[in-house]
């Protein structure tokens, strides 16, 4: 058992898109806080701290996870995914993030991290999504920019496009 | 939008839990999904001075199949349970009512004996703890007790659960050779219900119990009803319920909803 | 050019040799934000010992602030500065306020709250936790006052006055009169007329504001970042309520901006308080909006009162109009307020050709959060007004509604089109339009299943909208609510005007500066195009910064994203500043291929000959010279390092003396129609076919515009169905959360049938028009008239609601069964709760009498009790702790006994205030002989709990009062029991009765 004291702070430990990080945070510091002020990953976002809006979304120990929602001593010892870790290189984006780029899927693009934390997680479980598969999964998510049907064109063709390139490599 | 200062326990066994809520009783809460109790604390609504993660409990993520009932723990997860293999099999009402929960992103942290903890009346977990006439477990750190559901949920946001009690489980009976039915009216998919209601057939007739009215979810049971009669009851039940207006919905509308939905729902299960 | 155009719309368009602009190509703000690396206001650091702010805000509508006791606050640790009015007051002036009357404008209460959520005191710690803590220490006493939140009521005599300077809480009314509209309607056959209500609603955006402000005491300067979206005239009026000339405030915005919509130009009233902040703390101060802020206090759209009248012929020509408008602006006239009644002012006549029109126009102040911007800004609330009038004109007159559209059509043939209110409708062709939408959105096909869904018994109808989009803003349009004479006095105000930078660096390549602020409209990509066009180079050559500083950038008073004036105004601009440049560097190229300059071509990286091709010479090269030799320059063709365009359209002139204005310089058409299909059951309204055709002028992305066109249909939709940001007649907020003030996500928003046309505008540098705000206007409208026709009722309101509708649709509903519990009607907006029951008690009046009025009961029976001060023998103060389930917090309560008429009757009053809002109750217990050595009771109450908890719990909260009065009624019942004498007796009957009439249990 564990009692961390409310007026001091605490280590927290966690894995972060496969790297080990480590930070300091009081007992109610949020887990979306503690990304984005002590380990300075700024790509997940907040927008209403109350788990409705979907934007910081993320992913621990395979879970979807509102970070918002989510201490940070709540995570220590979890592997976490955010949207820092989709692209396979600094210089080149994934197939879903290529298709959003493809389908004016995002605008301001606030909302996009968690949606696509979202459908990151949901695709690699669901190869060959319906359009209303998709649209309930993303209906945990605000979009206040593209009326979201070019999100939902994106994550069907990026669907396609993985189960593809895995059939490829299966039949290699 | 902070949460107020507090204590954070992360506990390691039953025993810790226990040990805690018998220290800060009524300050103490228990941290399970953190679904609805982190957004409370965001908005400073609540204010523990403690509380009790009891997600790290390795014997509270079971659910178990015990004879002619379905046992889950604290720290299943609503996901979880949707997953489980036997569940249309075992609980088809919880398998038909689950996917209104929320959203996935909600549901794959939110825990079931969580949302009865929380005890709103319009969710749909306490709604179908009801119907299903379950019983909730409770420990403390001297004795445990078994609380039948319709006893357990004691107002808006309020159950029978003391201070210092962990809500250790639930129980749901396996229900044989029954018929089912479950339709919610929200603003839209995900919130929480203006009206929901379960149906399901009964040995005697047929039993229907609405959530989002009352404060705390309702049921009835009726002999086999037919025609005017069943109309009726249906009426007199909206009635009881109390309605009151809000910005989603009116009174009236919601007895609507329960005289309608109502109706076709005991159709669908008498058939 | 147009099918090319719509056919790339949903996929990027890379390749060809065909010009870039018109092309979907891939957005180069994308990469970024698609992999967690956009630059937002809360992603960027902030210099060591920056402070954070938090704000404590007004749980009442409407009170007087007496005190304020801030000791407890500051004295706790981390804590740096704590700001009330007084000291806000003391290093700022009020904001100016855009009509001519004697009212002030704070971003903070001075000694009057006037809104929920408006301001009181700013604290300023460490972090934003610790500031947080403190504002819970803070103490304010409010005597609170009547409220008002109707826009009619609030002109009702006797309605609570806001401000002195508004007599009648009326902030402004002007009439106006073109044509001839008396003799118009006296002659007309036909009159309709029509009373709707707009309601208030919001386009929220996800990001909320930020501002983050320091401020240098040597020389007296501030320096802001915000993510603020313009207009820039606003910048005058944040300096001048610093108190600071316009170079001393230095404003910047953050590279990335997560939404406006219109409503982060409402951000300004921030900057000032967080300045001023910053300026007493003596540290830079960070402040970052949560979304309970966002909804309560931000801002809000105008909701509208009109009545809207129409002089009609037989065959359903409309002769003249006749408004009246009631604008409620809510708590304070905020700059650019009432700019919502004024945008539209050139456009009260719509896509039709009406040469007679009057208007009232009025503006109020009520007990709501202060509106301004918003996307279609004064356009839903005008066109839903006069395309329901349309509706119902064609219904009186036996016409199809679309005939009665066509008929009223502005002839194609009639542009450029004066509207008799001034406006000057730059192009279009709306015959075309409506026949290509028709055929194209197979409206046929759509009749047809109306047909077969009503033989079926099933609620399907059919809606039309026909709307005149304005764009690019006329800075004078708001001038319009001066007089003449007024106007001559003030100086003329009028122009949009835009500006673009073009740069050169030292190896030729282009970097593109303008001051137009996006919030994710890709303006860096289409600038690309834009600018690569004109150079004869690629996208990908251009490097764009949208980002503005106002101390270093080229601005105007109009720069900013507002107004949909960027592809009109900004990327015209641009274009016009890289043909400057260009035009030098063919003169440099000239000189150096030995050709004429009418010989030069820019094209795939090279400047060159046009006759031969061979000849030519690297852009980049020609680019440099300037840098690296300006020896070499020939003598007249000038620098190319730098250059600044400024454009304003000639278009854009003042009202005229007759009151007449061009209040935008674009005007883009949208045709509308869809199918509606309302469930019998649920009476939710499914949307079968949505079909927009749009005339934008020249399309610059495809893809962008349909993206306009898509995010403008989904906020629509929310307001015509979802959102309304709802006020109990008290002046409660009820919608504080995202639970209550309901934005449709996917399972709601269904794919838009979009159709293009292309009728450049003549007066825009690339012929475009705006595109972004258009379906705001037109959709709410023709989801409204499709859902009119389909339950054949005359008069709808939005939003939607399924229960609203219920209300028009449903007949009386089956009574309750006899002897079963009576219903009480409940007013709407009426959020008190009333309870009333008796019960048989043992013992005689006298003996239940002293045990009532005994202060230990009254100290036994508040709920969560702490402590009783005996101000009078019949008054007492207490500290107490309310909770339900997870839910509570501590209050202050004050109980007052009166009208005691011993042993037979007295009336308990109560109010209690802390954290988590306010609640009053107020009861009366009458005791009498029951014949039997007993007593009987009876008692009623009537209750009511505002501020945060109505705010954010309002679902919820009606039970949760329930349960408070039921704890207090079980404590006096257990008391009562355990000191009656004889014992045995509680008021556990009475109680329960309580319950079952509320709560329907037993």
């Amino acid at each position: 058992m564990t009692r961390l004291k409310a007026d001091s702070r605490h280590s927290v430990r966690f894995s972060l898109n496969g790297k080990s990080v480590e930070g300091e945070a009081e007992p109610r510091m949020l887990l979306s806080d503690f990304l984005r002020h002590q380990l300075g990953a700024t790509g997940t976002h907040v927008g209403c701290e109350h788990g409705a809006c979907g934007a910081c979304t993320i992913v621990v120990d395979g879970m979807l996870t509102r970070a918002c929602l989510t201490l940070a001593a709540q995570v220590d010892g979890c592997e976490i995914k955010t949207v820092e870790g989709l692209a396979p290189s600094a210089d080149r984006l994934g197939v879903l993030q290529q298709a959003f780029r493809r389908n004016h899927a995002l605008q301001c693009g606030f909302c996009t991290a968690g949606i696509l934390m979202s459908l990151d997680h949901y695709l690699a479980s669901n190869p060959a999504p319906t359009e209303a598969e998709i649209r309930d999964l993303l209906s945990g998510h605000l979009c206040r920019c593209t009326g979201y049907t070019p999100i939902i064109t994106a994550a069907l063709e990026a669907a396609a496009k993985l189960a593809s390139s895995k059939q490829e490599t299966s039949d290699a | 939008m902070k949460p107020p200062a507090f204590d954070y326990l992360r506990a390691e066994s039953i025993g810790d839990v226990l040990e805690g809520l018998a220290q800060q009783g009524g300050d103490a809460r228990v941290l399970a999904g953190g679904q609805s109790l982190m957004a409370m604390l965001n908005m400073r609504l609540a204010k523990p001075k403690l509380l009790i993660d009891i997600m790290r409990i390795g014997e509270l993520r079971q659910i178990e199949r015990k004879g002619d009932a379905v046992v889950i723990g604290a720290g299943v997860r609503q996901a979880d349970l949707l997953a489980w293999s036997d569940l249309t099999e075992a609980l088809p009402l919880v398998a038909l009512a689950l996917p209104w929960v929320g959203h996935m992103q909600t549901r794959s942290r939110g825990t079931i004996c969580g949302s009865l903890a929380h005890a709103d009346p319009s969710a749909e977990m306490p709604l179908t703890l009801v119907a299903l006439g379950g019983e909730v477990f409770l420990r403390d750190a001297k004795r445990r007790r078994r609380v039948a559901a319709k006893d357990f949920f004691a107002g808006m946001m309020l159950t029978a659960r003391a201070d210092d009690e962990l809500i250790e489980g639930i129980s749901l009976p396996v229900i044989k050779g029954s018929r089912f039915a479950f339709r919610e009216v929200a603003r839209r998919h995900g919130d929480f219900a203006i009206v929901a209601c379960a149906a399901l057939k009964t040995p005697t007739g047929v039993r229907l119990a609405v959530g989002g009215i009352a404060d705390v979810p309702t049921v009835r049971d009726w002999p086999r009803l037919e025609g005017s009669a069943l109309d009726d009851a249906l009426n007199a039940f909206a009635y009881e319920l109390g309605a009151r207006d809000d910005v989603h919905a009116t009174a009236r509308y919601r007895r609507d909803l329960v005289r309608m939905i109502g109706r076709d729902l005991i159709g669908e299960v008498l058939q | 050019m147009v099918q090319a155009a719509v056919q790339s719309a949903n996929s990027v368009d890379q390749g060809g040799e065909r010009p870039w602009v018109g092309r979907s190509i891939e957005r180069v703000e994308d990469a970024a934000l698609l992999s967690g690396r956009g630059r937002f206001i809360d992603d960027l650091g902030v210099a060591p010992g920056t402070l954070h702010a938090t704000i404590l805000r007004s749980p009442h509508a409407h009170a007087d602030i007496l005190s304020i006791d801030t000791e407890a606050a500051k004295r706790l640790p981390g804590v740096a500065a704590v700001l009330t009015g007084e000291d806000v007051k003391a290093v700022t002036t009020t904001l100016v306020v855009g009509v001519k009357a004697p009212v002030e404008c704070w971003p903070i209460a001075m000694d009057r709250v006037r809104y929920v959520g408006e301001p009181v005191a700013v604290v300023v710690a460490t972090d934003r936790a610790r500031a947080e803590d403190a504002a819970e220490l803070i103490n304010v006493e409010y005597r609170p006052r009547g409220a008002v939140v109707d826009p009619l009521g609030a002109l009702a005599s006797g309605a609570p006055v806001l401000h002195d300077g508004f007599p009648g809480n009326l902030a402004s009314e002007r009439t106006f009169r073109y044509g001839d509209p008396e003799k118009a309607f006296a002659d007309a056959p036909h009159r309709f007329s029509i009373d709707i209500r707009y309601p208030r609603n919001s386009c929220t955006p996800i990001e909320t504001y930020g501002v983050v402000a320091s401020h240098d005491a040597g020389e007296d300067a501030y320096e802001v970042l915000a993510n603020f979206q313009g207009p820039f005239s606003i910048h005058t009026v944040i300096a001048r309520a610093l108190k600071v000339p316009g170079n001393r405030l230095r404003l910047r915005t953050p590279p990335d901006s997560g939404g406006s919509f219109g409503v982060k130009q409402g951000v300004f009233p921030y900057i000032v308080l967080i300045a001023a902040a910053a300026r007493v703390a003596g540290r830079p101060v960070k402040w970052i909006e949560d979304r309970l802020e966002h909804l309560a206090a931000s801002v809000s759209a105008t909701n509208r009162a009109t009545t809207l009248a129409a002089a009609v012929a037989a065959d359903g020509k409309i002769l003249a109009l006749d408004w009246d408008q009631v604008e409620d602006c809510g708590a304070h006239l905020r700059a650019p307020e009432p700019a919502t009644l004024y945008r539209m002012h050139g456009n009260m006549t719509g896509a039709y050709d009406i040469g007679h029109v009057k208007i009232r126009n009025r503006v109020v102040v009520t007990n709501k959060t202060p509106t301004g911007l918003n996307r279609g800004f004064g356009g839903p609330q005008v066109y839903f007004a006069l395309e329901r009038l349309v509706q119902r004109i064609a219904i009186g007159l036996g016409l199809d509604p679309l005939d009665v559209i066509k008929r009223n059509l502005i002839d194609a043939g009639a542009f450029p089109y004066r509207t008799a209110t001034g406006a000057l409708l730059d192009s279009g062709n709306y015959q075309e339009a409506v026949s290509r939408a028709v055929a194209q959105g197979r409206l046929a096909e759509l009749k047809a299943k109306r047909d077969e869904a009503r033989a079926q018994g099933r609620l399907y109808g059919i809606g039309f909208t026909a709307v005149v989009e304005p764009s690019v803003s006329n800075m004078g349009y708001i001038t319009t609510v001066l007089t003449a004479a007024e106007r001559r006095k003030a100086g003329p105000k009028n122009g949009a005007q835009a500006t673009a930078t073009v740069g050169l660096d030292p190896v030729g390549s282009v970097t593109v500066h303008v001051a137009s602020v996006p919030q994710g409209q890709g303006h860096r990509t289409v600038l690309s195009q834009v600018v690569a066009d004109v150079f004869g180079l690629q996208p990908k050559d251009i490097r764009v910064n949208t980002e503005i500083d106002t101390a270093k950038d080229a601005w105007s008073i109009a720069s900013g994203n507002y107004a949909s004036r960027f592809a009109a105004a900004v990327a015209g601009t641009a274009k016009l500043a890289a043909e400057r440049v260009a035009g030098r560097l063919a003169r440099i190229a000239a000189s150096q291929l030995n050709v004429e300059v009418v010989d030069i071509v820019f094209a795939k990286g090279f400047v060159a000959s046009k006759h031969n091709p061979e000849n030519r010479i690297a852009f980049s090269r020609v680019a440099a010279l300037s840098h690296w030799s300006p020896g070499s320059l020939p003598d007249d063709a000038g620098q190319t390092i730098r250059e600044t365009m400024f454009w304003t359209p000639p278009e854009l002139t003042p009202p005229d003396e007759d009151d007449r204005i061009n209040s935008s310089l674009c005007h883009g058409f949208i045709f509308d129609f869809c199918g509606v299909e309302i469930d019998r059951v649920t009476l939710e309204t499914r949307i079968d076919r949505y079909v927009t055709m749009h005339d934008c002028g020249t399309i610059l992305h495809p893809g962008m515009v349909n993206g306009q066109i898509r995010g403008g249909f989904a906020q629509a939709l929310g307001a015509a169905l979802y959102e309304e940001y709802a006020y109990a007649e008290d002046g409660s907020f009820l919608t504080g959360t995202l639970a209550d003030y309901l934005l449709p996500t996917t399972t709601e928003v269904p794919e838009p049938e979009i159709i293009h046309m292309e009728t450049p505008s003549p007066f825009t540098p690339l012929g475009a028009k705006g595109v972004g705000e258009g379906n705001c206007m037109s959709t709410p409208v023709c989801l409204a008239n499709a859902v009119a026709d389909a339950l054949g009722v005359a008069d709808i309101t939005l939003p939607l609601v399924p229960a609203r509708l219920a209300e028009l649709v449903r007949g009386a509903e089956p009574p309750p069964p006899a002897g079963g519990a009576a219903v009480a009607p409940v007013r709407e907006g009426d959020r008190r709760l009333r309870g009333e029951g008796q019960a048989l008690v043992k013992g005689v009046p006298e003996q239940v009498w002293a045990m009532l009025l005994d202060p230990a009961t009254l100290q036994s029976v508040i709920p969560g009790c702490q402590r009783v001060d005996k101000i009078t023998d019949t008054h007492f103060r207490a500290d107490v702790t309310l909770g339900i389930g997870p839910v509570s917090g501590r209050y202050r309560a004050d109980v007052e006994l009166f009208d005691l008429d011993p042993p037979r009757a007295v009336s308990l009053r109560g109010g209690a205030t802390g954290a988590l809002g306010f609640g009053n109750a107020e009861g009366r217990i009458t005791l009498a002989p029951d014949g039997k050595d007993g007593t009987k009771l009876t008692y009623s109450y009537d209750a009511a709990i505002g501020g945060k908890v109505a705010s954010i719990g309002g679902r919820l909260l009606d039970g949760a009062t329930r349960v408070i009065i039921d704890q207090f009624f079980t404590a006096l019942a257990r008391k009562a029991g355990g000191g009656a004498p004889g014992g045995g007796f509680s008021l556990f009957a009475l109680l329960a009765k309580v319950a079952g009439l509320f709560g329907g249990r037993r």
